[in-house]
């Protein structure tokens, strides 16, 4: 549901079909909505046996990389004898990107039976909420929810009567992008600075406190409970074009469009209707130039990709870009590209960790270079320098936050070359009126 | 029953402690933070752990919930109850960007200007502010020690954008045409 909005007739709101029911909040309204029947039916059975149904769905994670859900908790061996632990990844920050915050202030038990489903299913007695310290009413709601959940006897060392033990805390952030990145926040977690680990050993080996850990995005886990409660066959029907690409995902829209907010669609949904009809088009007297479709870390498609693209995963690819976390970033003709991009330079260049060299240098430098160029003191020698400098930043550091960088600029100079080049022969943005230089 | 650790961290305060004055402290006057309900409550939240240095973030919120800021004697008073050693714990709270490292006014207002937000006009927001307030300039105090106005990255509020945030509180798609109201309310 496109909150605020009404649903739209086209949306397929599974996870979204309480937002704006302040009714959902309470363990009551929820449990009258359906909720925990999946976690009670899914302690009586082999976890084994729910990796399958996960496997079966087609779920793909819906943090950014899109791995298979299923897949990953088979990683996890229940019964080594080691303690075990699930992280949710409420942490929240990539530019456009806003999807979770809604699950957690309107449906946070949905998310509770989700990580509570997905512990027991890989073995763990405790899960970490890891949500990011500015979310106060996601904090409020998912703590909440959490009280009544322990207080009814649903989570605790007697989980619904069975007898098995389900921990579930938040662990408040304080303020940084990276501990998004799974193994920075299992840091973050531990009480270290958040500075993501060397690979592998990976984290369904070595991961929380040493331990063998899975880590999952809120949104993905949300979808658990849905996925147990209603087969796997009624999920991967939800498929309209690749079939690898199964189920609903939520998408966030913002920036210059008639109605930003939260769609939820089936994979595979055309882009353009999307664009167009469920979220307005553009404002009034504008065009659309250029949309990223996946948060800030993804190449800028044009709106002719864009019109062209089959919202999953590899229809992303196939149009330039990536589904990345479901964040859609949209800017008018009235928006200056080098503008914007030197800002998310400047994101990247604030949110490094600073341990790699070419991330630390790299994205310091090429906001340089940007700003410079919107202040209309760029050279055509510039433009060379920043594919060269996002070369070196691509596929060389510890995590992927370098290559996040890289992917706005390569994309924005290939396909909005002219903007950058109308800044450097007239010295000044085309679109303002001040001459700098 | 509830979780071991009560609710979360945190969050049970949304009311900030008075900032500023309140919250200075020098050599000589320093009243430990970690006492009473405080001490009780970072027991709570020990027992989630399987080793004492996960509580740090935890138990550095306690501290600037009820100061409103995290001074260095803070740190190792933390350093103390945690066993770890205070230079350790000042490389991690410099790490974050939410620990205030010096008293802040009393109302400190952070607003996102991420590309998302600046397409819809978060730099007129902040300029607005700025006026509003006093402050003058980002990150400085406004003379009567009410306001404290910040730039920060993406508040993860895109579509309702400019979104700002005063001390815990969001506040959803502020317009420069709604920042006076939004102040008066305050003060
Ligand atoms: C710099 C960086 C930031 C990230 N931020 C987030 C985030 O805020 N939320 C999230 O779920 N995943 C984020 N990820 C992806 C996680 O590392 C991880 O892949 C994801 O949480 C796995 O969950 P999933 O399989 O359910 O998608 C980030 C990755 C990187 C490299
Ligand atoms: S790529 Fe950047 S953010 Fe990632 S580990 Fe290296 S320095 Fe840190
Ligand atoms: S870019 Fe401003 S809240 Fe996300």
């Amino acid at each position: 549901m496109g909150f605020p909005h009404a649903i739209h007739a086209r949306e397929e709101a599974v996870l979204s079909r309480h937002f704006g029911d302040s009714n959902a909040l309470s363990l009551d309204g929820w449990k009258q909505r359906g909720g925990y029947k999946a976690l009670e039916m899914a302690l009586g059975m082999e976890p084994a046996a729910i990796v399958n149904v996960l496997k079966e769905s087609g779920l793909r994670g819906r943090g950014g990389a899109g791995f298979p859900t299923g897949l990953k908790w088979s990683f996890m061996k229940p019964g080594d004898g080691k303690p075990h632990y699930l992280c949710c990844n409420a942490d929240e920050s990539e530019p456009g990107t806003f999807k979770d915050r809604e699950i957690m202030r309107w449906t946070p038990h949905a998310l509770i039976e989700g990580c509570a489903i997905g512990s027991y299913a890989i073995g763990a007695e405790t899960c970490f909420i890891y949500i990011r310290g500015e979310f106060s009413e996601p904090l409020r709601a998912v703590g909440n929810a959490l009280g009544e959940a322990y207080d009814a006897g649903v989570l605790g060392a007697n989980a619904m009567g069975t007898g098995k033990t389900v921990n579930i805390y938040i662990h408040k952030g304080a303020g940084a992008y990276i501990c998004g990145e799974e193994t920075a926040l299992m840091n973050s977690i531990e009480g270290r600075r958040g500075n993501p680990r060397i690979k592998p050993p990976f984290p369904a080996v070595a991961g929380l406190f040493g331990q063998p850990t899975t880590i999952n995005n809120v949104e993905t886990l949300a979808a658990v409970p849905q996925i147990l409660v209603n087969g796997a066959e009624w999920y991967k029907k939800f498929c309209l074009s690749n079939p690898k690409s199964t189920g609903t995902k939520l998408f966030s829209v913002c920036g210059n469009i008639a109605k930003p907010g939260n769609y939820e669609v089936v994979l595979g949904f055309p882009f353009k209707d999307f664009l167009y009809e469920m979220c307005g088009g553009p404002l009034p007297g504008r065009k659309f130039k250029a949309i990223v479709p996946g948060g800030a870390s993804v190449p800028i498609q044009t709106p002719e990709e864009a019109e062209a693209t089959l919202m999953d995963y590899e229809g992303f690819v196939a149009q330039g870009s990536m589904l990345g976390s479901g964040g859609v970033i949209v800017f008018d003709d009235s928006q200056c590209m080098v503008k914007l991009i030197g800002r998310f330079a400047r994101f990247f260049a604030h949110e490094s960790c600073a341990q790699c060299t070419q991330c630390r240098e790299g994205t310091a430098w090429v906001t340089k270079i940007l700003e410079r160029i919107e202040a209309g003191g760029g050279t055509m020698q510039d433009l060379d320098t920043l594919l060269e400098l996002s070369e070196n930043m691509t596929g060389k550091t510890i995590c992927v936050l370098s290559d996040s960088c890289a992917a706005p600029i390569v994309s924005g100079i290939k396909k909005f070359r002219h903007e950058f080049e109308a800044h450097i022969t007239g010295k000044r943005c085309p679109l303002r009126s001040r001459s700098v230089a | 029953m509830t979780p071991p650790g009560g609710e979360t961290g945190s969050v049970h305060s949304p009311a900030h402690a008075p900032h500023g004055a309140a919250g200075h402290s020098n050599e000589e006057s320093y009243q430990p933070v970690l006492l009473g309900g405080v001490r009780d409550e970072l027991n709570r939240i020990l027992e989630r752990y399987p080793t004492k240095m996960a509580a740090l973030l935890p138990a550095l919120w306690l501290v600037q919930d009820a100061r409103g800021w995290v001074s260095e004697h803070s740190m190792a008073e933390v350093a103390q109850a945690l066993e770890l050693t205070p230079a350790y714990v000042k490389g991690v709270v410099t790490f974050y960007t939410m620990y205030h490292q010096h008293p802040v006014g009393r109302y400190f207002v952070q607003v996102c200007t991420t590309s998302p937000c600046m397409a819809c006009g978060a730099e007129d927001t902040v300029a607005a502010l700025l006026r509003h307030t006093g402050c003058g300039e980002l990150g400085s105090t406004s003379p009567d020690g009410k306001f404290t106005v910040i730039e920060v990255e993406c508040l993860g509020a895109c579509g309702f954008a400019t979104p700002i945030m005063i001390n815990e509180e969001f506040v959803e798609s502020v317009t420069p045409d709604k920042v006076s109201t939004i102040l008066a309310q305050l003060r």
